[in-house]
């Protein structure tokens, strides 16, 4: 040992000073950073940037082939007085709020009897999925052939059974048109609700029905006590998700009545739509879109608070 | 408390038979363990007793009710599962308490059924943890909790401690048992691990691929097991099986692998040249000077105990020695066993030979 730590040191071999470059290439923070810029820049571009552009056009009044001027919150307020803007909202928040309880509770039934042991599980479940497969559109045209004023088939069912003596007029009557969109999102929508929470009814451990079984549950208590309870954090997803997208529909009212009859069924998104791409005033369309922005914050919000981890949830999880 | 009685119970899945014909008397306050290995029909036969399957032919009494169409809630049985299937999103009080609750009871007396079972098992202090801030010996007695606070007059077990570590498996082991000799209610209990059937039951019933093997109390079927399953199932280290023929030229021995020559106290009737198979367990071996040459391969000192795997007429036996013997590997001992407490057995049939 002594001598090894009296013989002289030799001098140690030179080591380079790392450059900006090799640290940018080697330095863990940065490398990181690097994996993280594709995904940033396409949510800027995509997601960020249009988003910006929308709310700074809504306080312009760009048109179609003309750059705009900054005019502050005019577009915001000729909207206040303006009785076709504060209709779609209406009917923004009826065809929301009709769509998705129903949606709810259509596809927790639907979830609940797929959850059942029966003969062609998987087949049901599959055919169960074909309304969310079918485009849009396809389906939209559909359902106009269906709600049709003289074609229709619903009509003609119940003229033959002799249960009316005229045609319906589905989609040129106000409350009828209103019901038919409504009904035709509710028929689109409902198998997402459906399989999520499914996926979320086989995650509760048979085990627990079987505990409650001995405990004496019925199955009315088994979902009121158990399955309930479990399922509320799928819940709170699925319906932000739902109301979201139900919030923001388009292609389904266009398709079907574009707005008609008589502003009836316009939503916020197909009214923006129209002033701002038919008629050429984009800026004013800008704002009725940037209007939804508050009501789609408050729906995240709700469901932020309900997908806050419940007590139960915490706690470590070594089962 | 009650007795049950099982007769003759089948159970067929489809046209696949899992249980041939089982019945098992079980006595008010007895323990009773179904021990077997995996796929012997012992868990659904539990299943069967607790109503979560049907009964395809035979009957199942509680008491001197028979149960084969009764509910479920209305057998007046509690059931540990093996995965405690506590409901996560309740507390410990809410789990225990669930079952009065669906029963109407009032919420003083659920509080106070609740607090009772609590503190029998100690869990007063956790009553208002969920399930998952629980460590797995507590979530193991909060189910318990669950079974008493119901004051059922069966209890059953489905393998309860399989998912808790060596340790605590033990703990528990004790737990358990002394919870039944407090409580004294039937209990019937499902597991895989011959010791714990052993150091529990009052009586052990050795199930297997549908059958039951025998029943008895753990030292009767130590001691005198009916058949070759029995004898290699319960005991560990697992007995010793070698294969021969019984031998009857004057004094009765036994002709083991390669000619080796083991003693036998006695020879069934009629048995000479018959070939059978001699089973002898490990802790009945002695080193003596007139026993079959062996040849050590393996020591295993436990410190208790020392494990000597060793060839015996080429076949590899198992010795247990208390005292400290100085074994190296590739000595040559002289081991005898105990003639008085070796078994013997039918080669064909399994079945024991010798009384």
């Amino acid at each position: 040992m002594a001598d090894i730590a009296l013989a002289p040191r030799r001098a140690k071999t030179e080591i380079r000073e790392a450059t900006a470059w090799d640290q940018l290439r080697h330095n863990k923070n940065w490398l990181g950073f690097w994996f993280m810029v594709p995904a940033m820049a396409f949510l800027m571009f995509f997601l960020a940037y249009p988003l910006g552009l929308g709310i700074w056009l809504s306080f312009t009044d760009t048109r179609i082939g003309r750059v705009g001027h900054f005019i502050g919150t005019e577009n915001y307020e000729w909207l206040w007085d303006d009785s076709i803007f504060w209709l779609s909202v209406f009917n923004t928040l009826l065809y929301t709020s009709v769509a998705s309880a129903v949606k709810f509770a259509v596809g927790l039934y639907l979830a609940l009897l797929l959850n059942e042991r029966m003969p062609f599980k998987a087949l049901l479940r599959a055919a169960v999925l074909i309304p969310f497969i079918v485009p849009t559109v396809l389906s939209a045209l559909a359902f106009w052939w269906i709600f049709d004023s003289q074609f229709s088939i619903i009509s003609w069912s119940l003229k033959h059974l002799g249960l009316i003596t005229q045609n319906i007029n589905f989609l040129g009557d106000t409350t009828w048109a209103r019901i038919c969109v409504i009904f035709a999102n509710i028929w689109r929508g409902v198998p997402f609700v459906a399989i999520t929470l499914l996926a979320g009814l086989q995650t509760v451990q048979p085990s627990l029905y079987e505990a409650a079984t001995l405990d004496g549950a019925s199955r009315w208590q088994m979902f009121r006590f158990i399955t309930y309870p479990l399922l509320t954090p799928i819940i709170a997803v699925v319906m932000t998700f739902s109301v979201l997208f139900t919030f923001t529909d388009f292609q389904l009212i266009w398709a079907m009545t574009r707005g008609g009859p008589v502003n009836a069924t316009h939503l916020m998104a197909t009214l923006s739509y129209q002033r701002a791409i038919i008629a050429g005033q984009l800026g004013e369309g800008a704002a009725i879109s940037s209007a939804m922005i508050p009501f789609l914050l408050a729906a995240i919000m709700v469901s932020w608070f309900g997908l806050q981890r419940r007590k139960w949830q915490q706690g470590e999880s070594n089962d | 408390m009650s007795s049950v009685q099982i007769r003759d119970v089948r159970k067929s899945f489809g046209n696949f038979e899992v249980l041939h014909g089982v019945s098992i008397p079980i006595e008010d306050g007895e323990f009773v363990v179904l021990v077997g290995p995996s796929g012997c029909g012992k868990s659904t036969l539990l299943r069967m007793l607790a109503g979560l399957e049907n009964i395809t032919s035979g009957t199942i009494s509680i008491g001197d009710r028979v149960v084969n169409n009764v509910q479920p809630k209305e057998r007046d049985i509690a059931m540990v599962f093996q995965n405690y299937a506590l409901y996560p999103h309740m507390t410990v009080a809410d789990n225990m308490g669930f079952s009065l609750k669906l029963r109407g009871a009032k919420p003083e007396e659920i509080s106070s059924g609740v607090k009772r079972a609590a503190e029998i098992l100690a869990l007063t202090p956790l009553l208002e943890r969920y399930p998952r801030q629980l460590s797995g010996g507590q979530r193991q007695r909060v189910a318990m909790g669950r079974a008493i606070v119901r004051d059922p007059q069966v209890f059953l077990f489905d393998e309860p401690l399989s998912n808790l570590d060596a340790k605590l498996r033990v703990a528990m082991r004790t737990e358990i048992k002394e919870l039944h000799q407090r409580l004294k209610t039937t209990t019937v209990y499902v597991t895989h691990d011959q010791i714990e059937a052993m150091t529990m039951a009052d009586k052990i019933v050795v199930m297997h691929d549908g059958i039951v093997e025998q029943m008895g109390s753990p030292l009767e079927l130590y001691d005198k097991p009916e058949n070759q399953f029995v004898a290699g199932f319960i005991g560990s280290p697992a007995m010793n099986f070698l294969k021969g023929k019984v031998k009857v030229n004057g004094a009765a021995y036994f002709e083991g692998p390669n000619g080796v020559k083991l003693p036998l106290q006695s020879a069934p009737a009629n048995s000479d040249g018959k070939p059978a198979v001699y089973g002898v367990r490990p802790e009945h071996f002695t080193i003596a000077d007139d026993g079959a040459e062996a040849e050590i391969v393996v020591v295993e000192p436990t410190g208790s105990e020392t494990q000597v795997f060793a060839k015996l007429g080429g076949e590899q036996v198992v010795a247990v020695f208390r005292e400290r013997h100085q074994f190296n590997p590739g000595d040559k001992v002289r081991l005898k066993p105990d003639p008085a407490l070796v078994h013997l057995f039918d080669d064909s049939t399994g079945k024991r030979l010798n009384s």
